[in-house]
């Protein structure tokens, strides 16, 4: 069997792994995130569908697609056919760079658990993707197209005003999210996702340790990039009845729900792979044991998402927009700006001194954040500024 | 040489066509999509022609970041009726535009059949890690150090003045 | 490798497609976008050269043409925002106010 062969046969058993457990966190997730909510509010969640109500999202995803499939008059077709898929399609593309696994060696063939990964066999060398993460991040920022056009195909206005915030929140949060991942890549002197985890685990210590800050700030931007909640604004329900996916029923609004949870699990991959180590622990492991330990990081993550949906309420509109640009993206500047000096100034023992500085500059940062959220994203906007008319009603307005 | 022929034809005709649309939809919204498929299209020809990192702040810059703008912009004032055509002040000039359009083309095409291009040597494959971002960052940093520094003043310039445009004047 | 020449001919025209867009289209943010047009033309242009040149230069071109890009949509956008608040429509024909 020719060399290029063998290739492409790895390589599609990788896709279809790596896409399975992709599906598989899917409906997992979705059951998870009912339970831990029920939890959180006190009740059952699920429970009749299936021991502990396990295939309560299979119940879900018929219901769904049953439903009859409506196009309201007014649309515009093409659009609001394709807004869904647009949605989804860069969701998923995003899962060929993550790493779920290292090098794997059989006989004279080794290969990394990655669809982009890296492969060597006898006379083909092909190595890994090329600044992946760029990748990632460029196909979070298409997301955005699918619900903007979702809202603005639909002819409604609530729709309208879903797709008008997404676009603004999304184009605003996408900054941090970037500015934030390049304090780990400078530790790690790599675009490349594989170089990143392997210089976590050469260094002996996970960048979250020296990068807290960073940490932090992409936590919260990636919360706000995949419009979950307290950052959930492009749908609110309470204010825009669905936002961008009111007009969408059946397969199509499915296809929304279904990008929504692949939007999570990747960046909960993304935060596990930068911030967590990946999949390596700190000794030299089976090889083939290491997608467990990833597959562990990124549940961390996912209940964290769930947990934070359990207890924060929605963020306001204009609480948005301060947090992206005047705290977020200067603290991740500032964070950006310190891992720079720290790298130039010590190069000797650069992530001792960067896990002290990080530490410092992570306490640092949760007071001043608590501050700028309890004190300056709370304070009653100027009176030239404030266009709503108040209760009189004596005790209501203030 | 056949395979990298259909992977032209293929891109080659998705780009011309999606760019004819570009110009040609009534709808400024089509418009933004067409363009962004023009865009990676031109993303693909990059990584065709081995620049991989170039290919990848194609699709983050253009199509994730100023095509959504034109897209706010567009769903913002609302522009997706027929703001043209309702009187055309200069109705020449859409028949002049063409024939100068075609003329731009045919004299395109006149200088490649021509075969100045000719003399650009068919280049050996380079390394493997051309234009990856390892030598592309040290050519920007090193080499053009004064250029990239400049660049950055022109965004702080283009920050400001974008903000001082669409500030309300209301106070 | 193909020769040169069908890079460079496609990208004239893709130029020529945003040079038309621009002559034809009284629609200011479609004007916009066949400029945008024109650049990345250009900018295939340069990433062909670089390839066949073997030099990592064209590369650095189509960076600093992303950015020129990219600073004078902000700019621009701007501008037309700014001209719908005071006019209500931006047919390009009308903006004649500053004529002498």
């Amino acid at each position: 069997m020719p060399e290029i062969l063998v290739f492409l046969l790895i390589k599609l058993i990788l896709v279809i792994v790596i896409f399975a457990l992709w599906m598989t966190m899917v409906p997992l997730l979705i059951w998870l995130e009912r339970k831990v909510i029920a939890d959180i509010q006190v009740r059952l969640g699920p429970n009749r569908v299936g021991p502990f109500g396990l295939l309560q999202p299979i119940a879900d995803a018929i219901k769904l697609i049953m439903k009859e499939d409506i196009t309201p008059a007014l649309v515009d077709k093409w659009v609001y056919g394709l807004a869904p898929a647009m949605l989804m399609v860069p969701a998923f593309l995003a899962i060929a760079v993550i790493p779920i696994g290292g090098v794997v060696t059989i006989g004279e063939r080794s290969f990394a658990l990655q669809i982009m990964g890296l492969y060597r066999g006898p006379g083909l060398f092909v190595p890994e993707l090329d600044a992946g993460i760029l990748l990632v991040l460029a196909l979070s920022s298409l997301g955005v197209y699918g619900v903007v056009l979702s809202g603005w195909s639909s002819a409604n206005k609530y729709s309208l005003l879903g797709g008008m915030r997404s676009s603004a929140q999304m184009l605003s949060y996408e900054l941090p999210l970037g500015v934030a991942l390049v304090g780990p890549l400078l530790l790690a002197g790599t675009l490349r996702l594989n170089g990143v985890v392997e210089a976590q685990a050469d260094y002996g210590i996970w960048f979250i340790v020296p990068q807290l800050v960073a940490f932090a700030i992409f936590l919260m931007s990636g919360t706000a990039e995949i419009n979950r909640s307290p950052f959930d604004l492009p749908e609110a329900e309470q204010e825009l009845i669905g936002g961008y996916h009111t007009e969408y029923s059946s397969f199509r609004f499915a296809m929304f729900f279904m990008a929504e949870y692949v939007n999570m699990v990747t960046i909960s991959a993304v935060a596990a792979t930068f911030f967590l180590g990946g999949y390596r622990l700190f000794f030299n492991d089976i090889v083939w044991l290491q997608p467990v330990w990833f597959v562990l990081k990124l549940m961390a993550f996912l209940y964290l998402f769930i947990w934070v949906r359990g207890t924060l309420p929605r963020v306001r509109y204009d609480q948005l927009m301060k947090l992206g640009w005047k705290v977020f993206l200067p603290v991740a500047l500032g964070n950006l700006l310190v891992t720079g000096l720290v790298i130039a100034f010590s190069p000797a023992n650069t992530i001792l001194v960067m896990s002290i500085v990080g530490a410092l500059l992570g306490i640092a940062t949760f007071f001043g954040l608590s501050y700028a959220i309890v004190y300056g994203l709370r304070r009653r906007r100027p009176e030239s500024e404030r266009r709503v008319v108040e209760p009189t009603r004596a005790g209501v307005s203030e | 040489m056949i395979a990298e022929l259909v992977i032209f034809i293929i891109l080659g005709t998705v780009a011309v066509a999606t760019g004819v649309a570009v110009i040609l939809s009534k709808n400024p919204v089509h418009a933004v999509l067409f363009l962004v498929i023009n865009f990676f299209s031109v993303a693909m020809f990059y990584l065709v022609l081995s620049a991989q990192f170039v290919a990848f702040l194609q699709i983050l810059v253009y199509a994730g970041a100023i095509m959504v703008l034109f897209l706010f912009v567009v769903m913002l004032l609302n522009l997706t009726g027929a703001i043209e055509s309702v009187q055309d002040k200069l109705p020449a000039q859409k028949w002049v535009g063409l024939a100068l359009g075609i003329a731009l083309l045919l004299e395109a095409g006149v200088v490649t059949a021509a075969g100045v291009f000719r003399q650009v040597p068919a280049a050996p494959p380079p390394s493997p890690n051309f234009g990856t971002s390892a030598p592309v960052g040290v050519k920007l940093f090193f080499d053009y150090l004064l250029p990239f520094e400049v660049t950055s003043v022109l965004l702080l310039i283009a920050i400001v003045g974008s903000i001082v445009l669409a500030r309300r004047r209301t106070y | 490798m193909l020769p040169a020449h069908y890079y460079l001919m496609l990208s004239a025209v893709l130029f020529t497609t945003g040079t038309l867009g621009v002559l034809i289209r009284r629609n200011p943010i479609i004007m916009f976008m066949s400029i945008e047009l024109m650049l990345n033309a250009a900018n295939l242009a340069f990433i062909t050269f670089s390839r066949y040149q073997r030099s990592l230069d064209g590369h650095i071109f189509v960076f600093i043409i992303m950015t020129v890009a990219a600073a004078e949509v902000a700019v621009g956008l701007g501008i037309i925002i700014s001209i719908f608040r005071t006019r209500t429509d931006i047919n390009i024909d009308d903006l004649n106010i500053m004529k002498g």
